[in-house]
């Protein structure tokens, strides 16, 4: 499966995406822009974003739940085939961790079992802290939260989400989808974890599907092509 | 919980396919959906279901048993309930197309399309007439009197036109079973429709020479995956989505519904969350209408595990094979539908068979399926619930705004399913659906 023109192998991605302010963290990966009063979702079937890394290009096909997450109403569908996931929590609302840790679950349960699950608490530039940096390790995030009067509405400790998901082996970082702080280093961190083996480089649904099935592949069928490559001799009609 | 708006263009009810097509359609052209279903997934009566939901929807095991254990991962088993494929070049791929709910899916060619022929599925065409007959099809305009080979359209009927082209009994079976499509053979002696016929066997050849063999193709991960991507879409465009959710009342203004009560259940325990909503209208499947519905036939269905692709079929991947109703006695034809692990449907080693007909006798409807079970072989598993009835509503809708679908019927394609989308749409929407370009001009945002 050469892709002769790109210098680079490029495989892609399916990336779902799953919590709360999860849009805006993609919006500002894909487009480099944010909205502050963003309407809910509407009418985007997947983004595309590639990322570069120095052996290979990751296009991540990024699917968002479409709001069907609500009410609890995802279908199978969703999950299937995808090969990471990014799972938001508003590090500003309390409830939020405990919805994210949710979805978590739901991942593990319904997904592939080699995804790779990023946890990430948005809304960085909305606590008083001015590094974003993930590795924020010793900083005494149990404290109890500060006033907000200092600017500071954080509800969720960095130490708090950052044990959990030690726990379940997740990628773990703070971002602002407003300032842009550790937004591309997520999607970096996920491509570079994401196993050699289960990449390839088409890209289209069942995309993790393993390479020893594309051999008898000839009969799939791209409906969207030209209609009458197929039709030659033999049937006049 | 997220608040529930208090007014809705349409209420869905049920997600089958016809309801999620619907949906989505609606949803695409701007209008406000909550589309609603009492089970805790997709697809109603067009779900795949792992093979452990099976088992326990038919109930064929002892109690403590666990049977689905020796069938490896019970979700690598997606097992249709509905015995369709899609015909390449039909309406259900064009609007797939035109929605570009493709992007979810991934089709697969059906290997082989097979009708019976006496002891095996071979057919003994003769085969310069076909070829001269099929030659004439592709020719045919009904515009224009000189392709008619001398015939009155107006007048003759198929067996006029079969008689005209010298063609034999097999043959004839196989044009109108597994071409045209025809379930019985009463199309033979019908005056004046030959043009109709005409028009579903080039339907037949258009879907062959599409991708050459045979004329269907089928989503891996079962056909459950088309009503998921058609709620995608319309979620997409702003539809809202509530599985687990009892409909308690419909609210109505006169004859005329206009909203309903209904509760969700929490699947992590919460408080069950009741509501209510107005509605213009409410878009439903037969089972949210028990009163407003008649039952127009049975069908048998039996789905069948099997270790082996069927006999007589070069080992095919998957097949449709047709028993013609004349081969056997009968006055419907028996399909049967064979898919493996080629569409990501069950693990390797296996195939799934699903045999079906409509009911011609109100006892003995294993014996009915008999011929279909004996091209089968050795069977592992075979799940056969009672009849299913076919159900139809009673009323188009335009006097209580309640639009209802009908069920799944015994054809072995998805082009009925599209003709009542169709005729729904236009009972409900009073114009009648376009498929062409249905997203263009919408504001999708994303893509490429
Ligand atoms: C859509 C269509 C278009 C055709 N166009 C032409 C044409 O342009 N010229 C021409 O000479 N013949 C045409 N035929 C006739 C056909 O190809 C053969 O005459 C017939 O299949 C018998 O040939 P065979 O014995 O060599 O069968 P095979 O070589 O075994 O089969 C040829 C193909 O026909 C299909 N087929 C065979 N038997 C059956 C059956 N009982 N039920 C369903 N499918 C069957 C097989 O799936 C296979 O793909 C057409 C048939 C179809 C269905
Ligand atoms: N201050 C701040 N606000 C943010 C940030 N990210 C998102 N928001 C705001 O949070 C709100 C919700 O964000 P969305 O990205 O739409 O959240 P979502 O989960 O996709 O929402 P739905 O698609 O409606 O389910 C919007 O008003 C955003 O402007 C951030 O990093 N900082
Ligand atoms: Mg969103």
């Amino acid at each position: 499966m050469a892709e002769a023109t790109a210098p680079k192998p490029s495989s892609s991605v399916k990336l779902v995406l799953l919590g709360e302010a999860a849009s805006s963290l993609v919006l500002r990966f894909v487009n480099n822009d944010f909205q502050e009063n963003k309407e809910p979702t509407i009418g985007a079937a997947f983004l595309t974003q590639k990322c570069n890394l120095p052996t290979r290009t990751i296009k991540f096909e990024i699917w968002d739940t479409a709001g069907q997450e609500r009410f609890a109403s995802l279908a199978p569908m969703y999950y299937r085939n995808a090969q990471s996931a990014l799972v938001v929590y508003d590090l500003t609302k309390p409830t939020s961790l405990i919805k994210a840790k949710h979805w978590v679950a739901e991942l593990q349960r319904q997904a592939s079992p080699g995804i790779v699950i990023a946890l990430v608490g948005n809304k960085l530039d909305l606590t008083n802290e001015t590094s974003g940096s993930s590795n924020a390790i010793g900083e005494d995030g149990d404290e109890a939260a500060e006033p907000e009067d200092d600017g500071d509405a954080r509800k969720v400790s960095t130490a708090e989400a950052k044990t959990y998901a030690e726990e379940e082996g997740l990628l773990f970082f703070e971002t602002s989808a407003k300032n842009g702080t550790n937004v591309t280093e997520v999607f970096t961190a996920i491509a570079n974890a994401i196993p050699e083996t289960s990449l390839k480089g088409a890209r289209g649904p069942g995309a993790t599907q393993s390479n020893a099935n594309r051999a008898e592949d000839q009969s799939r069928v791209n409906l969207t092509g030209p209609r009458d490559n197929a039709s030659k001799e033999g049937c006049a009609c | 919980m997220d608040e529930i708006a208090p007014e809705y263009d349409v209420v869905v009810l049920g997600t089958g396919l016809t309801e999620c097509v619907l949906s989505g359609v609606l949803s695409v052209k701007g209008k406000k959906v909550l589309h609603i279903d009492r089970n805790d997934h997709y697809g109603g009566e067009a779900a795949s279901v792992n093979i452990e939901a099976l088992f326990k929807k038919y109930g064929n095991y002892n109690k403590g048993e666990e049977p689905w254990k020796k069938y490896g991962r019970v979700n690598d088993w997606n097992i249709d309930l509905v015995p369709k494929l899609l015909m390449s070049s039909g309406e259900l791929t064009n609007i797939l197309v035109s929605t570009d709910v493709t992007r979810y899916l991934e089709f697969k060619q059906v290997a082989g399309s097979y009708v019976q022929q006496g002891a095996g599925p071979k057919a003994t065409v003769a085969k310069r007439r076909m070829k001269v007959f099929i030659e004439w099809v592709g020719a045919f305009n009904l515009a224009d009197p000189a392709t008619h080979k001398g015939l009155d359209m107006n007048k003759c009927n198929m067996k006029d036109v079969y008689d005209k082209f010298g063609l034999e009994a097999g043959t004839r079976d196989f044009i109108g079973h597994a071409m045209a499509l025809y379930q019985t053979d009463n199309y033979l002696n019908e005056s004046g429709r030959a043009p109709e016929s005409i028009e579903r066997i080039r339907l037949y050849g258009n879907s062959v020479s599409r991708y050459g063999k045979s004329p269907y193709i089928y989503p891996l991960y079962g056909l459950g995956e088309l009503p998921q991507g058609f709620a995608r879409l319309s979620a997409i465009y702003g539809g809202t989505y509530m599985l687990n959710t009892n409909i308690d009342e419909i609210l109505y203004d006169g004859t005329k519904a206009v909203g309903i009560k209904a509760t969700m259940h929490d699947k992590t325990g919460d408080e069950p969350m009741k509501f209510t909503t107005k509605c213009k209208k409410i878009l439903a499947d037969p089972s949210y209408f028990p009163g407003k519905v008649q039952v127009t036939g049975q069908l048998l269905k039996a789905i069948c595990i099997l270790n082996h692709p069927l006999a007589g079929t070069d080992n095919c991947d998957s097949a449709q094979l047709i028993i013609p109703q004349s081969q056997v006695g009968r006055k419907h034809d028996i399909y049967i539908a064979v898919v493996s692990s080629a569409h990501s449907v069950c693990p390797k080693g296996y195939y799934i068979a699903i045999v079906s007909t409509i009911a011609e006798t109100t006892a003995n409807h294993h014996l009915e399926l008999a011929p279909g079970f004996e091209r089968l072989g050795r069977i592992e598993e075979k799940f056969m619930g009672p009849p299913i009835p076919l159900y139809e509503p009673l009323e188009s809708g335009i006097n209580d705004n309640i639009f209802i679908s009908k069920s799944y019927d015994a054809t072995s394609h998805f082009e009925t399913t599209t003709d009542d989308v169709k005729d729904i749409y236009r009972r409900a929407e009073g114009h009648d659906l376009v498929v062409e370009g249905l997203r263009e001009g919408t504001n999708l945002v994303g893509g490429e």
